[in-house]
Order: C-alpha cells, then structure tokens, then sequence
C-alpha cells in the first residue's frame, strides 16, 4: 500500500517533468522558433499552449510586436548646400524569427546594426533634397522613400520596417544665429514698416483735414465776397434809382455833404478869397456880380 | 478587499486562528499582494498534514481549517475583479480570448489563464518641449522647466519657432495596445513630436504665433492618430495642447518691437484723426462766421444806402417846392458849418494883384490870430 503510494506519487511526478518538458506557452505578443539540436524547425506564430519534443527540441522566443529604434543625430548636407542636423525613428517588427536568430539573435544588436541602415537610407534620401523639400514640401514623401530602402534591407535580417519618421530636422548651431539674425532684421523691417505707415497715414489724415480747412475757408470768403459785390450792388441800384430823379441837385447835395465831412474842424487851413459866393455880401450888401474862385488848398 | 473580509470576517477565522497555532499565511496577508499560489497550496498541505499527524487536533477542526483554506485559494485562483477604470484581458495559455468590464469574473488558474488589467479610461499626459515639476497635481504650481532641443522648430519660411505642448491620449483598444506596440509611451512621444515639427514645417511663422493654433492643434491630433493607427497601437489621442508658442528666445524682442510698432501706428492715426476732428469743425466755425460778418455787410451797406436815399428824398421834396431858395439855403448852412471849424485865411486878390503874399503857413500854425491883408 505504502510503496504503490509512492509509485503513484512518482509517476506523477514524471507526468508532470513530462508535460513541464514538452510544453511551452506562446503569448499573444511573442513568437517561437523551434530547433532540434540547433536545426531549424518550425515558427509558431499562433498563441497559445503548443508542444514539443523534450530535450530533443529548443525554443526560442521572439517579440512580434512593433519595436522601436531611434537614431543619433545626424548631420546631414542637403542638395542646395544647407546643413541639417536630422533626428529620426523607425519602426519595426521581427516577421521571419528564423533569419533573425541567425543574423542577429536579440533585440539589443537591432540598434547597432540597422541604425547605421536607417541612418545612410537617411542621407541618400536627404543628399537629393533640397532643404526646403525636407522642412516642408516633400517631408512625408522622403519619410515613405526611406521607410521603403531601410525596408528593403531590414528583410535581410528577418525584420519588417513599418516606418520611419523624421522627429527633428534642425539648422546647427552655427546656422541657427544666422536664422536668428535674419528673422530679427525682418521683425526690424515690419516694425519700420508699421512706424513709417502709421506716419504716413497720420500724414496724409493730417493732409486731407488741412486741405478741408483751407476749402472751407476759401469757400466761405467766396460766398462772403459774394454777399459784399450782392450788398454793394444793391446799394448802387438803389443811390442810382434815388439819384437819377435829378442828378443836379443830387451832385449839389452831395458836395454838400462831402465838404462838411472833408474839412473837419482843427485839422483844416483854409486860404480863401472873399470873391466867393460865401462872401458875395460880405463888402456888397446888394450881392452883385460875385465872381467866384475855388479856394486854394 | 474581499480578502481582508475572508481572512478576518467570521466565527470559524477565529476558531481556526486558535487550532492552528496563530498566525500563518492568512493572518499577515490583508494589503499585501496575492502570494504564489503554488507555494500557497503546498504550505497549506504541509499544515494539513502536520495537522493530521500531530494528533494533537481533533479530526473535525482540521477539516474545518482545511476547507476554509481551499475556499480562499479557489477564490483566487478562478475570480478576480476589475476596478472601474480598469478593463480585464484574459488570455489562455497566453492567447488573448476575451476582454471583461470592471467587476467580479470567473477564470481557471493560473497556469491556463493569465489576467493583465490595462487602466483604459485614465488618461495619459505627454508633456514635449518643457517638463512641469508638479505635472500631476495640476498646472501652475510647480517651475516649468523649457527642453530647447525638443521646443524648437523649424517653420516653412525658414524661421524657428518655440513650441510647448502637451499630448493626451489613452487606450482605445486594450488587447491592440498590450499585443501590438512594445513601448507605448515612448512611441506615442516620439509620434507627437514628429507631427508637430511636420505641421510647423508646413506652415508660417506668423499664422502659427497667432491665428493658427487651433488649426495647428487639429492638424497635429490627426497626422498623430494616423500613424498611430498605422501601427495598430489601440492608442487614442484625444487633445494636442499648445502651450506656448513664442519666437525664439533670442528674437523675442524683435517680436514685441513689432507689437510696439503696430501700437504705434494705431496712436499716430489716432493722434491724426484727433488733429482733424479739431481744425476741420474749426474751420468751419470760421467759414460761418466769415459767411455771417460778409451777411452782415451786406445788409449794413444795404440798410446805410436806403437810410441815405430816404433822407436824400425827403430833402430832395422839399427842394423841389423852392429850389433856389433851398439850395442857396442849404448852401450857405453847410459853408457856414465849415467854416465855422476851420483855421482861415482870407485874401482878397484884387489887393495883392501881381505880387505873390508870403504867407508864413507855420507860423499860422503857432498864432491864433493870423491878420494879413485885411481882416
């Protein structure tokens, strides 16, 4: 009874080292090469339970997911001269476990051997661009042509490169001031250009409410000269329709008028000679044959 | 916890405590992390059967022990629960078979199915071109450190550009982003900053520093969700967040000279329509009061002429009845008004025929009575 326990046991035991053995687990996110002593075997990509033989075959598992890569910067020159200091990453994912183990086994000497990939991929694609094509016009356009050559080549190792993106494409240093340089002279420029604006427009408000002015004005004396030339005018009509009825006695009148208004008391001298009429009876009392003579200023 | 509630909770727990001796696996575990369960099971068998062949407990209170122990290892070993900002994937020998929302779920144990519990609903920040101390706690607080080689950028028109801005995103679809992309995070980061710097090279650098960072935003978010879904990460990105966009550092005074120069031009054309607001209603103050005196002339000049006509008329009726004696009359008043004002000298020239009279005109001035010639 004893003993059949413990052959019970045992066998057990060995069922269990068995199964522990012979049975690997492939998780959603992996992938397994099989070798028998060291031969290939199989890939399994389905997850899950699976089995093998024990001790006759290993297994080697492999991520499946999509791994990432990023270069170190490069300088890179582009086809019009410019110099770019240019930063990417790529994206990748192991799809043939068999040619990765054998050129490159882990995923720690991924980064030494297709960095240098993506990184010429990078220069040849960005040698025939101008520097304008890779900031703004052609960026996407270079992103798929290199993601397409690292592809190519990253077959070699069992990978597929899903895509490569440039993160930073920056002017060095150096050129960097210059760009700093320029783009001040350009905030001078505008700022000058708004002042000398402002100035102009304040000129030319200033202009037109001058101009303004000066056509009131002129405007105002033209019909204030008009009104003066009316009044006069009415003024002569109406001394000349007065007048007219008998011009004699209005040029007598009016001589009258004028003397007593000319010679004003204090500053007029007068050298006269007693012949006047004023004086026709001043040594004639019966007033005959004056002889009058215009008085001498 | 349900397992404080199992371990604690109860009259058989306590009775349990004192058979066994005190203490044990279960005592020391409220809080703590669920233990191996194989190294569970085979403590748990070793008690058991220290139990059993100690002797020194009775039969029914080992049993009793027992079950208690295999309940709360079937407890967790075939349930386990999802908190609510959780979601449960299970997988079968490593396969993904089914998600399950927040709650209480059955599962075999271990070794057949494995449970990992993404948090989907919380949503991560990514913080590109500055590092804030107190990120979690809210904006604000902390000092803002700038990350110059990840905030500055080049713009279409070849000027640089500095840029903050914070991404935030969060699992749309967690068996994709568990099984598909290694490094969420890290890809999410670089993604963003690789969309921003393609849409900042697209586009000026004055639309960007003003007008354009909604759409700047809305480009960003999409070139990012795109690639995003180019890679089946089951991310999704939910807002792109300028923070800051200035002119480098190093030219910002240009900038705000600009600014200045705009403020500038807006004073100086005020100022201008001030200065025309003033002269012109001046002026044409001026014009009515030039229009109103040249009015007034004119009925002055008008009125002074009918005055003079009337009076002329009058006269001139008067005269008419007795002409000769009117003038002679009219004649001599008005002599005699002016020579009654006036300094005179009176010659009479049939005296002083052919000899020029000297007449000291002067002198005349100074002597106010002048007698020459006969008086």
């Amino acid at each position: 009874m004893r003993a059949f326990l413990a052959f019970v046991i045992i066998l057990l035991g060995a069922a269990a080292a068995a199964v522990y053995a012979s049975a690997y687990i492939v998780h959603q996110n992996e992938q397994a090469l099989v070798l028998e002593f060291g031969k290939p075997k199989r890939v399994v990509q389905q997850p899950g339970l699976h089995w093998k033989l024990p001790l006759v075959e290993t297994v080697d598992i492999f991520d499946k997911r999509i791994l990432d890569i990023d270069t170190s910067t490069q300088e890179v020159t582009a086809s019009d001269q410019k110099r770019l200091l240019v930063d990417a990453f790529a994206r990748y994912k192991i799809v043939d476990p068999l040619k990765f183990y054998q050129t490159l086994r882990l995923e720690s000497n991924v980064r030494s051997r297709l960095g240098p990939i993506v990184e010429s991929a990078l220069r040849r694609a960005l040698g025939g661009a101008t520097f304008q094509d890779l900031v703004r016009d052609k960026r996407e356009a270079l992103m798929k042509q290199i993601a397409a050559n690292v592809n190519e080549e990253g077959k070699d190792f069992g990978l597929e490169v899903v895509d490569v993106r440039i993160k930073r494409a920056d002017l060095p240093d150096q050129n960097l001031k210059s760009v700093f340089d320029r783009m001040r002279a350009e905030r001078l420029r505008e700022a000058a250009e708004f002042r000398a604006q402002g100035t102009g427009e304040a000129n030319r408000i200033k202009a037109t409410a001058d101009r303004e002015v000066t056509v009131i004005k002129a405007e105002a004396t033209r019909k204030g000269e008009e009104l003066r030339g009316a009044g006069e005018a009415e003024r002569n009509k109406i001394f000349a329709d007065a007048f007219g009825r008998d011009p004699d006695f209005f040029a007598f009148y009016r001589s009258m008028q004028a003397y007593e208004q000319g010679l004003k008391p204090g500053d007029t001298r007068l050298v006269i000679s007693p012949d006047s009429d004023f004086f026709k009876y001043f040594s004639n009392p019966q007033g005959t044959e004056p002889a009058p003579t215009p008085p001498k200023p | 916890m349900p397992w404080s509630n199992q371990s604690g909770g109860g009259g058989n727990g306590g009775g349990w405590k004192g058979g066994g001796g005190g203490g044990g696996p279960w005592g020391q575990g409220p809080g703590s992390q669920p233990p191996d369960l194989e190294e569970m099971l085979k403590r748990s068998q070793d008690r058991m059967k220290q139990v059993m062949h100690g002797g020194g407990i009775p039969g029914p209170l080992a049993f009793l022990a027992a079950l208690v122990a295999a309940a709360v290892v079937a407890w967790y070993a075939f349930f386990f629960r999802v908190d609510p900002d959780e979601l449960g994937v299970v997988m079968r020998f490593g396969e993904f078979v089914r998600q399950e929302p927040p709650g209480l779920h059955f599962r075999y144990p271990y070794p057949i199915e494995e449970v990992i519990r993404p948090k989907v609903t919380t949503q991560n920040i990514i913080e590109i071109g500055m590092r804030s101390a107190n990120f979690e706690r809210g904006f604000g607080g902390g000092g803002v450190q700038d990350v110059k080689e990840e905030s500055l950028m080049l713009t279409g028109d070849e000027n640089t550009v500095d840029i903050d801005f914070v991404v935030y995103w969060r699992i749309k679809d967690a068996a994709q982003y568990l099984f598909n992309i290694q490094n969420p995070n890290n890809t999410v980061k670089e993604v963003a900053e690789s969309a921003m710097r393609e849409v900042v090279g697209q586009s000026e650098i004055q639309p960007l520093l003003t007008q354009a960072r909604q759409k700047t935003e809305a480009a960003v978010l999409k070139l990012m969700q795109d690639t995003l879904n180019g890679y089946g990460a089951g991310i999704q990105i939910d807002q792109v967040t300028l923070q800051k966009v200035d002119p480098p550092s190093e030219v910002i005074d240009a900038f705000r000279d600009v600014q200045a120069a705009r403020a500038d031009k807006e004073r100086l054309q005020n100022e201008a329509f001030a200065y025309a607001n003033k002269v012109v209603p001046e002026a044409r103050g001026e014009a009515e009061r030039i229009l109103q005196g040249a009015e007034g002339f004119k009925q002055q000049t008008v009125a002074e002429a009918q005055g003079q006509t009337v009076r002329f008329l009058k006269v001139y009726d008067e005269y008419k009845k007795a002409p000769e004696v009117t003038r002679k009359r009219i004649f001599l008043e008005t002599m005699e008004r002016v020579f009654g004002g006036t300094d005179k000298v009176i010659i009479d020239s049939k005296s002083g025929q052919g000899v020029v009279p000297y007449l000291p005109l002067d002198q005349l001035q100074q002597r106010r009575q002048p007698s020459e010639g006969g008086n």
